[in-house]
């Protein structure tokens, strides 16, 4: 009889299903995998580092580029834990657009993982369906802080601008007939604001939507129940949070249980898993979309109904308006030191977190007292998720480690930062 | 210290000389040494009272140029940038420069953040290194398993060395790289470069060729400045 060997097999770095740069080095018994072993930092920048060289406003366009796809809810960590130093208070104004784009982003985030996840284990449709919604959440941040991914929208004391007064459109051409235009710029008569209502509205349908592809599919749930199982003990063991530690049925929700901007005041739910696989966090974060929607919807009437200033008017902070400075020297002074020296925090330490799309993600600020920050940690959701793939796969087919990659939701800008 | 710290106060008997408690504005941060870390983190995570069952980050630490500027802004001067600043920092003017740091003991530490879900509060440990020919702290892998990754990453970055890990090895950067970036003697531009040779076909690893320069210098700025 022939002897049989465990063999080890590489996967990655480029795979499709890798989602970004990873490297697992499998070790199989046949088709079941006995360990796992990742090789992370094919993505690492430094961005650590490069914080500690350039002076604390500088530094907001990199949170952008550590989670890629949830963009704005990094720079809400990063100059939530600088406002925390200074004790600085923001506009409520300012409060609650952060709070509404941490939700678009939150659906932005869902939306991709959702997609990318189902086009992993074989549904194609639900990639499509989720990116027409994604376009328009996409506009959204175009309009307001004209990028469409990184926005470095969030400054320390408030956001860069107001909410814009009208909204991108479709222009008629070879690819888009005159009707057709009409059509798409239909939701895009009025201002930001008219334009997420409509979506609003919209939105619980087309997660209906989805959940028709896919909920009650025979092929998804054979694909995703029962797969990596974590114990609510193990999740806590194994540093999970967000949507992982709520699938484990864990009702741990920073926005919940440590509100910050003005999450108090909105209403929501934490929904929760029972079994802690991988369905059940699919469940979790289709659940999630619906209640950000909700939050979104609830800012959006606040918004529409309190202008007011969106950044403090402290200008060491943030920069005088333009045309101030145009004929007034203080201004003038204030902006070339912000932009050239920037602004010092006191001495000290601090860490701020924020429920990011994928679990906690916190900035950990030590201070000197100077311009830049002495150290900066950020604590990726993703690192630690990527550190339990080992456990979670052990016994499972070589196929479930492509659930298990989608389930874990991880981009590697934030894993290897 | 609000009332949601002076759980802290309770501790600070059995705590005694093992740690030292300090206030932030976030969160109490203990002070400890490598010697009492194990203990205190295990108290922390096993008292009803504390009930830390989750390690959320573990940061690595160099203290080496803290309070360090690159600018003196203590007296006015006449003349531009180039004359104030001092190439005191890791941000050297060029790798000749000679750059010893400032401060050799009691350089590195770790910074440990628990939460409590039960109690919904959070607290940070920071742990001074035992120096030696590697700074060194007891691995607290056995508490939390997922201090493996954040202790291979620490050690990575900043050479600091984790008794007891089963698997200490490089996590974020390159194969065969050498040296532990986020210290701070580490230049920001490293000492490696990686191009595509069209000559030999192949990438090579050589010498970095920019020369590392100060963009914004970094600075102190007293309380009520400007």
């Amino acid at each position: 009889m022939a002897e049989i060997h465990n063999y080890t097999m590489n996967f990655g770095p480029q795979h499709p299903a890798s989602h970004g740069v990873l490297r697992l080095v499998l070790e199989l018994d046949g088709e079941v995998v006995e360990r796992i072993d990742p090789h992370i930092g094919l993505l690492h920048r430094g961005t650590e580092k490069l914080a500690e060289s350039k002076p604390y406003n500088q530094s907001i366009g990199y949170m952008d580029r550590l989670d890629y796809v949830s963009m704005m809810c990094n720079e809400h960590a990063y100059v939530r834990a600088i406002e925390q130093l200074l004790e600085t208070e923001i506009p409520e104004r300012a409060q609650y657009i952060r709070v509404m784009f941490d939700e678009i982003t939150r659906i932005l985030n869902h939306l991709l993982w959702l997609g990318a996840h189902a086009l992993d284990i074989g549904a194609m449709t639900v990639f499509l369906y989720a990116f027409r919604e994604r376009e328009d959440l996409m506009d959204c941040y175009e309009a307001t802080t004209g990028a469409r991914m990184h926005a470095t929208y969030y400054r320390p004391g408030g956001v860069y601008r107001d909410l814009p007064e009208s909204m991108p459109r479709y222009q008629p051409s070879r690819f888009c007939s005159k009707r057709e235009a009409n059509r798409r710029n239909r939701d895009r008569e009025g201002g930001l604001l008219d334009f997420l209502e409509t979506f609003t509205d919209r939105f619980p349908g087309c997660v209906d939507e989805y959940e028709t592809l896919l909920t009650d599919n025979r092929i998804w749930k054979q694909r995703t129940v029962d797969i990596g199982v974590v114990s609510p003990e193990r999740a806590l063991q194994l540093g999970f949070t967000g949507p992982m530690l709520r699938g484990s049925g864990i009702p741990w929700d920073l926005r919940r249980r440590q509100p910050y901007a003005v999450y108090d005041a909105m209403q929501f739910d934490v929904p929760v898993g029972t079994n802690g696989d991988c369905y059940d966090r699919y469940l979790v974060r289709i659940e999630e979309m619906r209640q950000s929607n909700r939050i979104i919807r609830q800012c959006v009437e606040w918004l529409r109904k309190h202008p007011g200033p969106v950044i403090v008017a402290d200008h060491k902070i943030a920069p005088p308006p333009r045309e101030e400075m145009k004929h007034d020297m203080e201004a003038m002074i204030h902006h070339f030191k912000l932009f050239t020296e920037g602004f010092c925090l006191p001495e000290g330490e601090t860490y701020a977190a924020v429920e990011h799309p994928k679990g906690e993600f916190g900035v950990y600020l030590v201070s000197d007292g100077a311009n830049k920050p002495y150290r900066l940690k950020i604590r990726a959701p993703g690192f630690p998720h990527l550190a339990a793939l080992d456990e979670l796969a052990r016994g499972h087919m070589l196929a479930d480690v492509v659930a298990l990659i989608g389930t874990l939701d991880l981009v590697f800008g934030e894993v290897d930062r | 210290m609000t009332a949601s710290d002076s759980w802290i106060s309770a501790q600070a008997d059995w705590l005694g000389n093992r740690a030292e408690i300090r206030v932030d504005r976030d969160c109490p941060r203990l002070i400890t040494t490598a010697e009492h870390l194990i203990d205190v983190l295990r108290h922390l995570r096993d008292d009803p009272e504390c009930r830390f069952e989750q390690l959320i980050d573990l940061a690595g630490l160099d203290y080496a140029e803290y309070g360090q500027t690159e600018w003196s802004t203590d007296e006015a001067t006449a003349t531009g940038f180039s004359r104030a600043s001092v190439a005191a920092t890791s941000a050297r003017y060029s790798f000749a420069d000679p750059h010893p740091p400032a401060r050799q003991d009691g350089r590195f530490a770790a910074a440990y953040h628990l939460l409590s879900l039960s109690h919904n509060r959070r607290v940070r440990v920071v742990a001074r290194c035992a120096s030696g020919a590697w700074p060194t702290l007891p691995s607290v892998r056995t508490l939390w398993h997922c201090a493996d990754w954040y202790e291979r990453e620490a050690f990575d970055l900043f050479g600091i060395v984790f008794e007891g890990h089963p698997d200490l090895r490089r996590i974020l950067t390159d194969y065969g790289f050498i040296g532990h970036p986020l210290r701070k003697d580490f230049p920001l531009s490293g000492h490696m470069e990686v191009r595509y040779d069209p000559d030999l076909r192949r990438v090579i690893y050589q010498p970095v060729t920019i020369e590392p320069r100060v963009g914004v210098p970094k600075v102190r700025r007293g309380e009520g400045h400007g």
